[in-house]
């Protein structure tokens, strides 16, 4: 999955491949008034490849993709699909395909028509329309639904046939606004597998958009981290989550320990922290520092540990339930030391501080 | 929460009201059939002879005939008026929009009377003649209005996005307009077209001051009340426009689901 390109610079990505990329963007800005939309992306997306678009409510995920299909012209900025300059093409021209946040199904056709509009407008033959309109339906089992209508269909069947009727045109590109949203965990996971499957086997590029960081780390081949507009840094899931190049992203993606030492800002994941009683001592060339349990949180598979280090901060530290952990919750207020490798530390980068109001370091979301 | 008298109490409150509404008109019902033209209870017997009196009725006949014209001419210009310009309003943004919004709508709110003096003036000011077509315009203006009421509210409650969604899968402007602007505002044209015509068809006021020397149905009506002569013929027209009224009042609110009898103009 992550043998993608390993270098965070976007252009690199696509540079000298045999095929154009499927999507790139040049500088692309787009404010509404006074209000930041889009504020200057470059951004490039290989063939074939699972995009993911991740940040948080009013980051500019939803603007971006309506950039993308046309819905939207870019105050400025080039955008180019398939190596050809769309920039002012209308959306009805684009080879690319929406799954809307909304859903936007036709109240007045069935599931089956609203399927297949796409393929009826193209003028694809009745009999292969129907065809095509059958797998897709089986596709997002909704099989012995596509005589209904949108209203009589649950949310989560709704979105399924936005997807299905998005799909069954086997766009170059598919974007997707956070399809999955109205699911139930079970549904999503397998919808999941199945947007991967459908991705493999068809060959669409996906631009994905969630603010789900878990969806975005598991299926995606690349992650964008959008915050106010911008992209705070592009990299397949691995490099995000290990080497965060902002505070933002740090932030954002899991649980993230910030410290400053001789006036350097680092990350320490919590999974990486140990946990040092009296007797213990660390393993060589860790770097120790002691303070006090405050609070033990038993998460199941899990046991959190949010620690106050004497020089100040508060850092959290998980660990596996690898055995039971009644004696990890009797630790409670007692003086501890944690220990970490250097190697798993990461350095942010400084220069660049977002002027992104930066993200809480106690970040409470779980993983 | 309410208990059981509090209901029957609510009941028959109701019964009362709808009584008081329908009871002068089913009266006027009666009469048309009454054998004899003075109009007292219990009505003398039942017969048809009005209704052939009526019928042979040159004034009568013209009458009809010109309300029904005017009334189809009203409406036709309504629809093609109205519906464009709730296209426009909804399509477009620019400053002062909801004024012009506001604009359209006045008319309506406008008293009859003050629509009618205004136009008179203006037809004797521009030097035109008196005619169906004064009629028409006359009508027009509030025609205008319930037409574009009905295609902005359906097109507002319609979401924006599937538009865009249609756009999204290939279709071109036409083609959209062909397959889910026009499929999801029908409706709300043919209601805005019913109420139309039934505002036109029974208006009295703004007719009274743009009609030349011809009457419409109403004006007729108004007519032989005044003179009290005719009166039972006056009944038998009056049932006949309340059956041709309502019958479209009816089906449009069935259209514009349920909603549409209140969305009829408070100012009739
Ligand atoms: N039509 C519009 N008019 C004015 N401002 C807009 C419009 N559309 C979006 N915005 C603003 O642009 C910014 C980005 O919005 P966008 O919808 O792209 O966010 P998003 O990342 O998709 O959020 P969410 O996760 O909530 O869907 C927000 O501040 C939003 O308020
Ligand atoms: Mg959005």
């Amino acid at each position: 999955m992550a043998v993608k390109s390993k270098e965070a610079k976007p252009e690199a990505a696509g540079g000298q491949s045999p095929h154009p990329a499927a999507l790139r963007l040049h500088g692309v800005r787009k404010n509404y008034g006074h209000v930041v939309g889009v504020d200057g992306v470059d951004l490039t997306v290989d063939e074939g490849e699972f995009f993911t678009l991740l940040g948080p409510s009013g980051s500019g995920k939803t603007t971006l993709l309506r950039l993308i299909a046309g819905f939207e012209r870019p105050d400025a900025g080039r955008i180019e699909l398939g190596g050809r300059d769309v920039t002012s093409m209308p959306p009805h021209l684009r080879e690319t395909n929406t799954v809307f946040q909304d859903y936007a199904l036709f109240p007045h056709m069935t599931v089956g028509e609203n399927i297949g509009y796409g393929l009826r407008v193209k003028g694809v033959p009745a009999a292969e329309r129907r065809e095509r309109v059958e797998r897709a339906v089986r596709m997002v089992r909704l099989v012995g639904l596509d005589k209904r209508r949108p209203n009589q269909l649950s949310g989560g069947q709704r979105q399924r046939v936005a997807l299905a009727r998005a799909v069954v045109n086997e766009p170059e590109v598919l974007l997707l606004d956070e399809p999955l949203g109205a699911l139930d965990l079970k549904l999503r996971q397998e919808m999941q597998l199945e947007l991967k499957r459908i991705q493999k086997q068809v060959g669409i590029t996906f631009i994905y958009v969630t603010h789900d960081q878990e969806e975005a780390l598991t299926m995606s081949d690349r992650v964008a981290v959008m915050a106010n507009g911008r992209i705070e840094q592009i990299g397949p899931p691995l490099e995000l989550y290990e080497r965060p190049a902002t505070e933002f992203v740090a932030g954002f993606i899991g649980i993230s320990n910030l410290l400053t030492r001789d006036g350097i800002k680092f990350v320490v994941r919590p999974e990486k922290l140990h946990i040092l009683l009296e007797e213990d001592s660390p393993e060589p060339g860790m770097t120790v520092e002691p303070g006090v349990v405050e609070q033990v949180i038993y998460v199941g598979q899990s046991t959190r540990f949010n620690v106050r280090l004497d020089q100040g901060e508060p850092l959290v530290a998980v660990r596996q339930n690898t055995e039971a952990a009644d004696e990890a919750l009797q630790i409670g207020g007692r003086r501890i030391r944690l220990a970490w490798a250097p190697e798993h530390t990461y350095v942010l980068d400084q220069q660049q501080e977002p002027d992104a109001k930066p993200a809480s370091v106690e970040n409470t979301k779980e993983k | 929460m309410e208990g059981r008298w509090t209901k029957l109490a609510l009941r028959i409150w109701a019964a009362l009201i709808l009584l008081f509404l329908f009871i002068p008109i089913l009266l006027i019902f009666f009469y048309a059939f009454n054998t004899s033209n003075i109009e007292s209870w219990p009505i003398a017997g039942l017969t048809f002879k009005w209704f052939t009196a009526t019928w042979n009725d040159s004034d009568v006949r013209s009458a009809l005939v010109l309300s029904l014209q005017a009334g189809l001419a009203a409406t036709a210009l309504a629809l093609v008026l109205g519906s464009c310009a709730a296209f426009a309003i909804h399509r477009t943004t620019f400053f002062g929009r909801d004024a012009v919004s506001l604009l359209f709508i006045l008319p309506l709110a406008l008293p009859g009377i003050i629509t009618g003096i205004a136009l008179n003036a203006f037809f004797n000011f521009g030097g035109i003649t008196f005619s169906i077509w004064t009629i028409v315009v006359g009508h027009a203006t509030f025609c205008i209005v319930v037409v574009y009421n009905n295609v902005l509210a359906r097109l507002r409650r319609t979401q924006g996005s599937l538009v865009e969604a249609a756009a999204d899968l290939g279709a071109n402007g036409f083609q959209t307009f062909k397959d889910i602007t026009l499929p999801l505002i029908s409706t709300s044209v043919v209601a805005g077209a019913m109420l139309a015509f039934a505002l036109s068809f029974d208006e009295v006021i703004v007719t009274t001051f743009t009609a030349g020397a011809q009457s419409t149905l109403p004006i007729w009506i108004f007519g032989q009340i005044r003179h009290g002569i005719l009166l039972p013929e006056v009944n038998v027209v009056v049932s006949f426009v309340i059956l041709v009224t309502i019958i479209p009042v009816l089906v449009a609110a069935r259209l514009t689901g349920g909603g549409g009898a209140a969305r009829v103009p408070a100012a009739r």
